[in-house]
């Protein structure tokens, strides 16, 4: 692996290592760029990944404090994890299931396509479907996601059979194992999947997709990237003329290192990369980095979500195989008969017997709970997600009461359901319910939202420097030589699942900072 | 998951023997010179028997069980076993899986004096409540004396405390029949990820086919 001098100011600093960070580094890396990847979470690998639900939470999850607030469920389930998402090399893409959906056509134009809705700050995304779709191509082959470039679907499960025969039943046309970044066949030196059931906790065989072991390797053998793990970056530095110079963190010992940088790319995700520029406040910007807009931490969406348990006569044994295994992508339209805007997706979803107990509900207890853990070989499960409408009101912010072991504020995260999000739950839960009572379900269960996977839109993207944080391609308004990576840029959120956006969104990055450099534009 | 933590060096002094005629009815009284002594040093004992026909039988190096607390009393280790089995009523869930939620609390309470004073006063509330002793209350009352703490900081401890004791042990996995760890067993790519035929077979284009090269 290449090493580059702190002080060496020709490289571009990426922070963060996930979708975005890792996608991005060996973007760059491949086309002769120097980069320096500071990751926080430590190297994890096929090996040390653990078929245990506690023990690999530990192990990859993001534990640094973070309070909550807001009437969002889970602020009072679990006020100290807003977010399930991961502190290790790969970023959450070790944690994630694999889904890989494009934005529909309309979802890039919310503001114009659904009109003025109150208490929803709408806006159209600078970019198109059609702008994107080469690049979305690109992180498909990338990526190796079903049912394209000639992969065929991956084969389905016992929670898929029940998921289908209730859909089909009740009519849904498009129903099948998904669009996964999952090898159904062995490819790009990675075997087909196994069927372990243990997606959520780093896929120890490699048939998923993840830029611990994809990207970041790739670009590590190009001789052009230095990638530090353990290294917590804790501000970003700037000149005199309000251009970045490099980033100040906290090395694996405690010491405060500084890396000097022409370009600084932020992939932190969605509560981390606000809450960096926020930290990074300095006499020439007050509120924060790229913030003349104020919309930095501003906008913060989660995805409309919860999840169907149904309980059956017959076994299902739902833990048997990839966790999310299927898709009903029929309710994904825009269609306000149904009470509301934006649309969603219903995806199997699995969990074993320790995080049934933690999140089939959570605070849960009684005879009715433990009927349904009692009958867990009988259970299949599917989660929702949904577009939800994004609101200046619900964002993260910096909490001055709480520090985190280097002594910055924690990021509190505020979070307050939309009526159309509540419309939109209330809707899936009962499509739930119906698909599993047409395959025969006993009873089923509502679980509310687990903390987000699924963080967006912190650092939107716009067309307006007075009302967005970057442009269309991540370059932040304000400060020319400082990029959003990440999931933040989402101007808005789409039903889809979102880690093929962000990939493609790195993509087209990588080529626009290339084109920027070359042409000494930055 | 972990594993029953039933050491081999007091099993291996308890014999299934033994009588059950304490109060309870369900700790057995046993005679051992060794083990008593090493036992000593805890504040009480939580003692059980696992059925030998149970799922469990298997799992366990012995058909006794022994759980050894270092600050709580063993009435107030059975009271908190009894909150357990009121909270997440589980026929076929062992008594000794309710041991582990007693033992985590113990654990909780011999290192911070507060949580100490926080489950004491939270198990002589529960007696208080059932006129005496809430071991001894019927189902009935117990889950009345339990309901009207809900929101309470000693009911949240004892409930949250629950998610992982109960759930996250081999104990709890072969009871509710969740295999736990599929990697070193090949996943279930040739193991009945579909198996399941009460249902149509989903179409072709649908659901592929396993790639087996």
């Amino acid at each position: 692996m290449a090493t580059f001098d702190q002080g060496d100011d020709s490289v571009v600093v990426i922070i963060g290592s996930g979708a975005g960070g890792g996608t991005l580094a060996n973007e760059l890396a491949q086309k002769g760029i120097k980069v320096v990847v500071l990751e926080a979470g430590a190297v994890q690998s096929n090996a040390s990944f653990v078929n245990d639900e506690w023990k690999s939470f530990s192990q990859l999850a993001w534990l640094d404090p973070r309070t909550t607030s807001g009437t969002w469920r889970v602020a009072k389930d679990f006020s100290g994890l807003p977010a399930w998402i991961c502190k290790t090399v790969g970023g959450t893409t070790t944690h994630w299931a694999g889904a890989s959906l494009r934005l529909q056509e309309h979802e890039f134009r919310t503001k114009s396509f659904y009109g003025e809705i109150s208490g929803a700050n709408l806006m159209d995304w600078p970019l198109t479907l059609a702008e994107l779709e080469p690049y979305y191509a690109r992180a498909e082959d990338k990526m190796g996601v079903t049912r394209t470039n000639g992969i065929p679907g991956l084969p389905g499960n016992n929670n898929f059979k029940v998921l289908y025969a209730g859909a089909t039943k009740l009519g849904y046309k498009e129903v099948h194992t998904g669009n996964m970044a999952i090898n159904s066949q062995p490819r790009d030196d990675r075997g087909r999947c196994m069927q372990l059931g243990f997606c959520f906790q780093g896929c120890k065989s490699g048939a998923k997709w993840s830029t611990l072991y994809t990207e970041l390797p790739k670009a590590e053998k190009t001789g052009n990237m230095d990638l530090r793990p353990e290294s917590h970056v804790s501000r970003i530095e700037h000149d005199a003329a309000g251009k970045v110079t490099g980033v100040v963190y906290f090395d694996k010992a405690g010491q405060e290192q500084r890396q000097k940088a022409r370009i600084v790319c932020v992939a932190g995700n969605s509560i981390e990369t606000p809450r960096l520029l926020l930290l990074s406040a300095s006499n020439l910007f007050k509120d924060g980095l790229a913030n003349s807009s104020g919309q930095v931490g501003r906008n913060y969406m989660r995805h409309m979500t919860g999840s169907v348990y149904g309980v059956f006569k017959n076994p299902v044994h739902m833990y048997k195989g990839t966790t999310m295994a299927g898709i009903v992508r029929d309710e994904a339209r825009h269609d306000t008969k149904r009470g509301f805007a934006g649309g969603y997706e219903l995806e199997t979803l699995s969990l074993g017997i320790p995080f049934m107990a933690a999140f089939l509900n959570p605070g849960g207890w009684g005879a009715e709970f433990a009927w349904y853990m009692d009958n867990y070989t009988h259970m299949a499960g599917m989660w929702i997600v949904g577009e939800d409408m994004p609101r200046e009101t619900n964002r993260v912010t910096l909490n001055a009461n709480v520090k985190d072991k280097w002594g910055n504020a924690a990021p509190n995260v505020h979070f307050d359901d939309h009526a159309n999000d509540i419309a939109m739950r209330e809707h899936a839960f009962t499509q739930g319910e119906r698909i599993y009572q047409a395959a025969g379900s006993i009873k089923a269960f509502r679980t509310p939202p687990y903390p987000s996977t699924h963080n967006l839109g912190t650092c939107r993207m716009g067309a307006s420097a007075a009302s967005s944080v970057c442009n269309a391609y991540g370059q932040t308004h304000d400060i020319k030589n400082l990029f959003i990576s990440d999931g933040s840029q989402f101007t808005t959120g789409g039903a889809e699942n979102p880690t093929l956006t962000i990939v493609t969104l790195a993509i087209r990055q990588a080529e626009y900072i290339a084109g920027q450099m070359s042409a000494r534009a930055i | 998951m972990r594993v029953i933590p039933i050491q081999a060096s007091v099993t291996s002094f308890v014999s299934a023997g033994s009588g059950c005629d304490e109060v309870s009815g369900e700790v057995p009284k046993l005679d051992l010179p060794l083990a008593r002594r090493q036992f000593l040093k805890g504040s009480g004992i939580l003692m059980g028997t696992i059925a030998t026909g149970s799922v469990l039988a298997a799992l366990a190096p012995s058909p006794v069980w022994a759980v050894e607390l270092k600050t709580l009393s063993k009435a107030e280790g059975q009271t908190l076993m009894k909150m357990g089995r009121v909270l997440f009523p589980h026929k076929k869930l062992a008594d000794a899986v309710y041991a582990l939620l007693a033992k985590d609390l113990d654990a909780k309470a011999s290192g911070d004096p507060a949580a100490a004073s926080m489950l004491r006063d939270g198990i002589a509330a529960l007696n208080a409540a059932a006129g005496g002793s809430f071991a001894k209350a019927s189902d009935k009352k117990k889950l009345e004396i339990v309901s009207a703490m809900e929101g309470q900081p000693f009911f949240a401890t004892v409930r949250g405390q629950c998610v992982t004791s109960l759930y996250d042990n081999d104990m709890a996995y072969a009871t509710f029949g969740y295999p736990g760890s599929a990697w070193e067993k090949g996943g279930y790519i040739t193991r009945g990820f579909q198996d399941l035929k009460w249902l149509p077979a989903p179409s072709a284009a649908a659901s592929p086919k396993p790639y087996f090269g």
